[in-house]
C-alpha cells in the first residue's frame, strides 16, 4: 500500500495506551500522529518506582512502551491538546491547542486518568500536615531511595489509607479505582524492605484484590512482611505537639474505635477522568458514564468504540484499570480501528 | 504544618456576610449564663459600626433543644423557623443573624430541607398560615453572630486598646478556638473556612495578635452534645468528652479557650469546675484552670471595656489570670456590684478567681 493510500489517525494521548496503541496501529500499517499533552510521552507510569505483582521496575515498562512508539509511520507531537474532534463526512477533525486542524481517518482517545487530588478529603490533612503524603508522593521518595519525614527523621510507624477518592459519594466516586488495594500491598512492603523494623498499617474497606497474583501479594504482604489489615476507614487525622500524626479509625472487626500515633500517612489516591478527557467529552459531544468517564457504545462488545463514528478509546480513560489491562484494551482498539476502516471502505 | 493550604480550604469555604441590616435571633442560653455577649454584639453593630441592626420582642426559642431531645416534631420546628422569618418579613428585614450554633444548624438544617424537598417548604407555608395567618420569605442570607464579628475583626483590631500577646513577656498568647460542631460540620459551606479547619474564629485570634492552637482533639465535642446531657445517666459520657478535649490541648499551654458556640462555652466552663472536684485536675499552667469565653467577651476585652461589664464574673472559671496576662487593669472590688453601685452576693467556690 503506497503511503497516500494509508489511513491517518490520531491518537490523543501519550501514555501507555496511547504508546501501545499507536505503535500497533503503526505496524498494521496506519499513519499516526500521536498528540501529548506534556513535554514526554509515558503518562503516570515514568512517576512510577516498582509495578505489581512481579515488582519490576516501572522503566522497564516505559522503556518498552516508548519503544512501541519508535516507528516510523507515527509522528509524536509533545506539548500539543486536542481541543475538540469534529465530524467531516468519513473524517474526523482534531482541533488542536495551537489553532491546527489535523484531518484524520480515526481518532484514538487514550487521555487516560488524573489521580484523585487528596486535599478534597479535607478531614485527612493532605497539604496541611507535613508527614501525610499521597501514594504518588510515595513512588517519588521510593524512585529517589529515601522514604523520610518532613523532619528528616526515618518513620517508623506507617500508615496506609485505602479507597482515597474512591466509593465515597462524599467526592461523588462511587466507583472502585481497582489498583489502590495492591499498590497498598506492593508499597508497605516496598516500605518494610527501606525501612526493616517500620510497622505497616492499611485500613481499608474490603481487600479487592481481583488480579493475576494479587491475592499472593497480600498473603506474601502478612506473612512475610507482617503487614497489618485493619477494616476500617480513618475519620481524621491532626498534628500533636511533637509532629507527630494522631490518626482516627473504626476497626470494625474489632468492634472499637481506635487512635494511633503514626509517624507517617499515605493516602491511596484514586483514579478519576482526566480533566482534558472531560473537556473533549464537552466539546465534542461524546457520551460519559456515570462515573464521568467516557463511555463505551457497548460494554460488552465495544469497550473500545465511542457514540461518534471513528473515534475510539484505549485505556484508562473508559474505567480504571491497569497496566496490563491498558496495554491490552490499547491493542484491542486497533482491531477496532481497522474493522471500522473496512466497513467503511466496503 | 503547612498554612498555605489551611488557606486554600480557607479561600474555598468564604460564606456571603451581609454588611448591614439584620435581623437579630437571640439565644436561650447566651441570654440566660453570659449575657454580656449579646449586649456587646448589638452595641458594637448599633452604636460602634453603626449599623442597622433588629430584634423583634415576639421572637422566641427555636425548640432545637426539644428538636434534638426528640420532643419537638420537625414539621414543628420548621414552623416555629418559619414564624421567625416572617417577624422578618414583617419588620422589613432580609438579612437573618442567629446567636446560638444549636440555631444556626437547625435554620441551615431546614433552609437546606426545603431546597432539596420543596414540598415540605410548602407544607411548612401551609402550617404557618393555617396557625397565626402569616406569610414568611427565605432569608437573602443566613450568618451566625460569630461570622459577623468575623468579618469586622479587622474594625476591632484597628480600635483596640489590648492586642492578644502577654504584655510582660511580648509573646503572642496561644489560644485554642473551639468551633461548634452545628456550626459547620453538617453543612461545611454555611461555615467560614469549612466544618474541617474553620477559620471564623482563629481569623479573629490572629487579627487581635494571637496564636491559634491546633491540637489532636481540636474538632472533638466538648461534651454538650444534647443526649449526652439532657439524660443524667449519660452525663459522664458528657464529661470525658471534656475530660479528653483538654487533656490534648493541655501540653499546649493555652491561656485561653475562645468559643462560638453557647453550649461549649458553658460546658467547658463548668465541667472544669466539676472535673476539678471530681479528680482534682487542671488544665491551666500554675494549678489553675484555663478562662473560656465568647468572642463578644474576647473582641470587649481588646476594645477596652470593663470585664464587668461584659459579665466574665458570670463565668466558673474566672478571667483574672487572662486579664493579668494582656495587662488589662480591673478592679475586683467592683466585680459583683450592679450598675448602680450595690454590692450582689458574692458567689463560692469560684475557679481562678
Amino acid at each position: 500500500m503506497h503511503k497516500a493510500d494509508k489511513k491517518r489517525v490520531v491518537v490523543i494521548g501519550g501514555g501507555a495506551a496511547g504508546l501501545e496503541a499507536a505503535g500497533q496501529l503503526a505496524r498494521a500499517g496506519c499513519i499516526v500522529t500521536l498528540l501529548e499533552k506534556e513535554s514526554e510521552t509515558g503518562g503516570h507510569v515514568k512517576n512510577w518506582y516498582h509495578l505489581f505483582p512481579d515488582i519490576r521496575n516501572s522503566d522497564e515498562v516505559l522503556k518498552y512502551l516508548v519503544r512501541q512508539a519508535d516507528h516510523g509511520n507515527i509522528t509524536v507531537r509533545t506539548g500539543v491538546t486536542a481541543g475538540s474532534l469534529e465530524k467531516n463526512g468519513k473524517s474526523v477533525i482534531v482541533k488542536t491547542s495551537r489553532g491546527e486542524r489535523i484531518i484524520s481517518d480515526a481518532v484514538v482517545l487514550a487521555t487516560g486518568f488524573d489521580l484523585f487530588d487528596s486535599r478534597r478529603k479535607e478531614e485527612y490533612g493532605y497539604d496541611i500536615y507535613h508527614n501525610v503524603i499521597s501514594s504518588a508522593d510515595l513512588e517519588v521518595m521510593f524512585r529517589e531511595g529515601s522514604v523520610k519525614r518532613h523532619d528528616g527523621e526515618i518513620p517508623q510507624r506507617i500508615g496506609f489509607v485505602h479507597c482515597v477518592g474512591s466509593r465515597d459519594s462524599k467526592v461523588n466516586n462511587l466507583y472502585c479505582s481497582k489498583l489502590c488495594c495492591v499498590t497498598a500491598v506492593k508499597q508497605a512492603m516496598e516500605i518494610k524492605k527501606h525501612i526493616e523494623n517500620a510497622r505497616v498499617y492499611c485500613f481499608y474497606m474490603d481487600m479487592r484484590m481481583g488480579g493475576a497474583l494479587y491475592e499472593e501479594l497480600y498473603k506474601e504482604s502478612q506473612e512475610s512482611y507482617g503487614i497489618v489489615y485493619i477494616r476500617g476507614k480513618v475519620s481524621e487525622v491532626s498534628d500533636n505537639i511533637d509532629s507527630r500524626l494522631i490518626v482516627k479509625v473504626e476497626d470494625t472487626l474489632a468492634g472499637r474505635p481506635l487512635r494511633m500515633e503514626l509517624d507517617m500517612l499515605v493516602l491511596m489516591a484514586g483514579m478519576e477522568m482526566s480533566e482534558s478527557g472531560m473537556r473533549l467529552a464537552e466539546s465534542s459531544d461524546l457520551q460519559t458514564a456515570e462515573n464521568r468517564f467516557f463511555a463505551p457504545a457497548d460494554h460488552h462488545f465495544g469497550s473500545n468504540r465511542s457514540n461518534m463514528d471513528g473515534v475510539f478509546y484505549a485505556g484508562t480513560c473508559t474505567a480504571p484499570m491497569n497496566i496490563t489491562d491498558t496495554i491490552s484494551h490499547a491493542r484491542a482498539v486497533v482491531a477496532d480501528v481497522t474493522d471500522y476502516f473496512r466497513n467503511i471502505n466496503a | 504544618m503547612k498554612s498555605e493550604g489551611k488557606k486554600r480550604i480557607w479561600a474555598e469555604y468564604q460564606k456571603e456576610i451581609a454588611d448591614d441590616h439584620y435581623f437579630y435571633v437571640r439565644s436561650c442560653i447566651r441570654q440566660s449564663f453570659f449575657p454580656g455577649s449579646e449586649q456587646f454584639f448589638l452595641h458594637f453593630l448599633g452604636d460602634v459600626l453603626g449599623k442597622d441592626i433588629y430584634e423583634n420582642p415576639s421572637h422566641t426559642t427555636c425548640t432545637g433543644i426539644g428538636y434534638h431531645a426528640d420532643v419537638v416534631p420537625l414539621s414543628t420546628i420548621m414552623t416555629v423557623i418559619a414564624r421567625h422569618y416572617a417577624l422578618m418579613k414583617d419588620a422589613g428585614y432580609r438579612h437573618i443573624v442567629i446567636s446560638c450554633v444549636t440555631s444556626f444548624g437547625i435554620y441551615t438544617e431546614i433552609f437546606e430541607t426545603w431546597k432539596h424537598f420543596p414540598e415540605e417548604l410548602e407544607k411548612t407555608r401551609e402550617y404557618l398560615y393555617k396557625a397565626t395567618g402569616r406569610e414568611f420569605d427565605l432569608p437573602e442570607s443566613m450568618t451566625h453572630t460569630s461570622d459577623i464579628i468575623y468579618k469586622f475583626r479587622n474594625e476591632i483590631a484597628d480600635r483596640a486598646k489590648y492586642r492578644l500577646v502577654n504584655h510582660e513577656t511580648g509573646e503572642p498568647l496561644n489560644i485554642v478556638e473551639h468551633i461548634g460542631c452545628h456550626y459547620s460540620k453538617m453543612f461545611p459551606k454555611y461555615g467560614v473556612g469549612g466544618a474541617e479547619f474553620p477559620n471564623v474564629l482563629g481569623g479573629m485570634i490572629e487579627a487581635w495578635g494571637g496564636n491559634v492552637i491546633d491540637y489532636p482533639e481540636r474538632r472533638h465535642c466538648c461534651g454538650f452534645g444534647f443526649r449526652q446531657y439532657l439524660v443524667q445517666a449519660n452525663r459522664g459520657y458528657s464529661l470525658s468528652n471534656t475530660t479528653k478535649k483538654f487533656s490534648s490541648m493541655k501540653p499546649y499551654k493555652p491561656d485561653l479557650v475562645l468559643t462560638n458556640c453557647p453550649g461549649c462555652t458553658m460546658f467547658m466552663d463548668k465541667w472544669q469546675y466539676t472535673i476539678r472536684e471530681m479528680e482534682g485536675t487542671v488544665y491551666g499552667e500554675n494549678g489553675e484552670s484555663i478562662p473560656v469565653l465568647t468572642y463578644e467577651e474576647l473582641a470587649g476585652l481588646v476594645m477596652g471595656y470593663n470585664p464587668w461589664d461584659l459579665g466574665l464574673q458570670y463565668h466558673m472559671v474566672q478571667s483574672e489570670p487572662l486579664l493579668r496576662k494582656l495587662g488589662i487593669e480591673y478592679d475586683p472590688a467592683d466585680k459583683f456590684k450592679t450598675k448602680d453601685g450595690r454590692q450582689m452576693p458574692l458567689p463560692q467556690n469560684l475557679i481562678n478567681a
